[in-house]
């Protein structure tokens, strides 16, 4: 069946044979662009996670000279083979600013976005295929400019992934490659959510009504919103500091601004208030485009592993939507220490607390969907699993954050760093592993190892939590998150310092849990279990295409005649019913 | 396989995907000069001095670019009412006036630019400069942008009328719609750096 539905598709759409460049690296396909974007996304999150790394090594053994790279980044970086704060200080901005802006969001996005959402709505392709190519390649160039900005003069940006001003007005020229880096990185969001938005709106099946939308649709639709109207005040405000830096404007510089002991020549008049307005305003929502797509890639993998529909379809949707519209008017509790006044604080610290109660919806539908499964724990459900209670352990510690009377204790701490790595390092990127071990059959045709998956799953959530919940510990001692010698110049840190060298091998072992998963992933690419259409016997859309899909997806347009999750159904013959399978037959 | 909906429009939402595309683009537009307008407030609450843009601004010379781009917002709509009278050479010709128009434009704001350098008033001798720069700046990059969508539309881009006539005039209408929202960005600028 796989075979002759193969065939048709590629009868039905008499394509000619493309050259190797057109088809795998300017390609205008979906497919091949979900994967460019997954492939890119996976190198930089191992990019940064090595930044981190070496960040982890200077935590735990300050000072002293790290061992087989020290010697070869330069008097300048690593006087000695030791890291110089300077460069401790470029590798915490950019360790933030690869992981979120091309790491995560690219892959979450840009990959399973673009690889999934069209095949799930029963589209041959996204919208507007060249747009979403010029996305893709706007992307890759903001990334190398950021890496290229390690071998400037001064370094890489170093004022932090927020770029504070006026620190970041003052700081060295990595500063300004940062900036025009970030420029390349929102045009590509801007490009690809549009794409997103009106593929869903316009492409969507015959049939298939908003509200039988699989649930990963509807996280990425309500995303792609996030991203279109949450970047350009960020975009602005990269335009504002450009002009601070290249032009000697002073938006962000208050009069009398002394730097060095010295008063800086400036108009002034400026308001370093203003940067961090705009950049959160972007920031926040950027929040949940990193967490949103993971709750939809849970969502899909529950359901299918429960064989049961998700508990409270519509309850999600709903509580999605509020979420997204929420999470454009929270921004300043990232800001209660500011000075901007306990009005406004108090203001969002309600908007704070009643954004918690639909992510709390979505948890709790996520988890009661369990309720009553014959749950198939296979690694990607395993990964799914593991994201729930690490999302709400990272949601839960948000809340004292999110009140602005304990964040005068816990602000710029380690407690944050803990709270906010639990939300996106094992709750969003373990729903990131499990979305490729689910899709990989789709994309490739094979089944990733079982056994590899779960010497992958296993010890990460042992690390993972070695890692980050010590960190919190840390942090509720007191040690604030950017010192560059782990905390050891103060006192009250001498009975949690000690956790800075647990964390640090944790994080080594993290990184040899990774090698079977790199193991796995390029093996099964050509040894892989050879496996059908639909090898998880899922109900959605793209499972009924042939795997991997040809070129325009489906051998003839798709019918849709059921919701998303029709599983389990009373009475049908098996335990799944597609969304495509007529009512009765 | 073909993509459907970029021609004709779909039947239940009544668009097609181009203009789903560009009123998503505009909107997320408006966030961008939204941005820095709201920008413009914060620095204009917090300062202890700001000047009325009068004095410091060429009143006339933006008075007469207001009319330029408004008259060249009204030859912008006579070209895509030309292609739906199915008359190509005539909607050729208002598009490149709309360019023209758009030339003018940029002409008079680098004649505004440059008197404001001779007197020596760059974008760092005040945050009112600074942000009359940036907002007129990025405005003016927007003006160009249109130019050059209009040129190709009016060039080389209108070969696809002879295959695809309804494409084509749905295409100059999202470019319309583009050029009128620059537009309107400068019908707020104008009076709030000018005039307040």
């Amino acid at each position: 069946m796989a075979e002759t539905l193969h065939e048709r598709a590629h009868a039905a759409e008499h394509h000619e044979e493309l050259s190797f460049w057109w088809k795998y690296v300017f390609s205008t396909d979906h497919k091949v662009i979900g994967v460019q974007y997954t492939v890119t996304g996976l190198v930089f999150l191992f990019f940064g996670f090595c930044l981190m790394m070496i960040m982890r090594w200077q935590l735990a053994y300050p000072g002293q000279p790290l061992p087989i790279l020290g010697g070869l980044l330069g008097d300048i970086r690593a006087p000695g083979g030791a890291i110089a704060p300077d460069f401790y200080n470029q590798l915490g901005a950019m360790h933030g600013t690869i992981m979120v802006f091309m790491g995560v969001v690219p892959l979450a996005v840009g990959g399973f976005g673009n690889f999934v959402l069209p095949l799930q709505i029963g589209a041959p392709d996204m919208a507007f295929p060249r747009i979403n190519m010029a996305s893709y390649w706007s992307y890759v160039l903001g990334g190398l400019v950021m890496l290229a900005s390690f071998f400037l003069p001064g370094g890489a940006a170093q004022s932090g992934w927020t770029s504070y001003a006026p620190l970041s007005d003052i700081a060295p020229t990595g500063q300004t490659a940062w900036l025009f880096g970030m420029i390349f990185l929102i045009t590509s969001s801007l490009l690809g959510s549009i794409n997103f938005l009106v593929t869903t709106i316009q492409l969507r099946a015959k049939g298939l009504t908003f509200m039988r939308l699989p649930f990963f649709c509807w996280a990425q639709f309500v995303t792609a919103f996030l991203l279109l109207l949450a970047f350009p005040p960020l975009e602005a405000a990269g335009v504002l500091q450009l002009m601070d830096r290249l032009a000697g404007t002073s938006f962000f510089l208050p009069t009398g601004l002394v730097v060095s002991g010295q008063v800086l020549e400036v108009s002034g008049g400026g308001s370093p208030l203003l940067w961090q307005h705009l950049f959160w305003f972007l920031a926040h929502p950027e929040v949940y485009v990193l967490i949103l797509p993971a709750m939809g890639i849970v969502a899909e993998v529950v359901a299918n592993n429960t064989r049961k529909p998700l508990w409270g379809y519509r309850s999600l949707v709903y509580s999605l939507i509020f979420l997204g519209f929420m999470s454009f008017i929270v921004w300043a509790h990232h800001m209660f220490l500011t000075g901007m006044g306990t009005t406004m604080a108090s203001f969002f610290q309600t908007t704070t607390m009643i954004i918690s109660i639909p992510s709390v919806v979505i948890l709790t539908a996520l988890i009661l969907s369990l309720w009553g499964g014959a749950i198939r724990f296979n690694t990607p459900m395993l990964f799914a699993l593991a994201f729930l209670p690490m999302f709400g352990i990272g949601g839960l510690t948000g809340l004292p954050l999110g009140l602005s009377s304990p964040d005068v204790f816990l602000h710029d701490t380690l407690y944050v760093i803990g709270h906010f790595h639990y939300v996106v390092a094992p709750g969003t990127i373990f729903a990131l592993f499990a979305g490729v071990y689910y899709w990989f059959p789709k994309v490739t045709g094979r089944r990733m190892n079982e056994t590899l998956g779960k010497l992958h799953f296993w010890p990460s959530l042992v690390f993972m939590n070695l890692i980050f919940m010590p960190m919190m510990i840390q942090g509720m001692a007191g040690v604030s998150r950017r010192l560059a010698d782990g905390g050891q110049t103060y006192d009250f840190s001498d009975p949690v310092i000690w956790l800075n060298k647990l964390m640090s091998h944790a994080a080594y072992g993290l990184a040899l849990a990774q090698i079977p998963f790199f193991i796995n992933f390029f093996r099964s690419i050509r040894h892989g279990e050879p496996v059908g259409p639909n090898p998880w016997d899922a109900t959605t859309l793209e499972w009924q295409a042939p795997s991997p899909p040809p070129h325009g997806n489906f051998a003839e347009p798709p019918v849709v005649h059921r919701g998303p999750y029709e599983y389990s159904v009373p009475g049908a013959k098996r335990d799944f019913c597609p969304q495509n399978q007529p009512v009765g037959a | 396989m073909e993509i459907p909906y970029t021609v004709e429009a779909r039947p239940d939402t009544g668009l097609t995907s181009g203009k789903i595309g560009i009123w998503l683009f505009l909107a997320s537009e408006v966030m961008l000069f939204g941005a820095l307008f709201a920008t413009y407030i914060m620095l204009r609450v917090g300062a202890p001095e700001w000047p009325a843009g009068a004095t410091v601004l060429n009143v006339p010379l933006a008075t007469l670019n207001t009319i330029v781009l408004i008259t060249s917002s009204v030859t912008m709509v006579m070209a895509w009412a030309s292609l739906m009278r199915r008359d190509l050479s005539k909607a050729r010709m208002f598009l490149w006036c709309t360019v023209a128009l758009g030339g003018a434009f940029m002409v008079i704001k680098a004649i505004e630019y440059n008197a404001k350098f001779e007197h020596h008033l760059y974008p760092s001798h005040s945050t009112f400069l600074a942000i009359y720069f940036t907002l007129t700046g990025l405005h003016a990059f927007h003006v160009l942008g249109g130019m050059v969508i209009n040129a190709y539309f009016a060039g080389p881009g209108s070969k696809l009328w002879h295959t695809n006539p309804q494409w084509f005039t749905n295409r100059v209408e999202h470019a319309g719609l583009f050029w009128h929202f620059v537009d309107l960005v400068w019908i707020f600028l104008f009076p709030v750096l000018y005039l307040l």
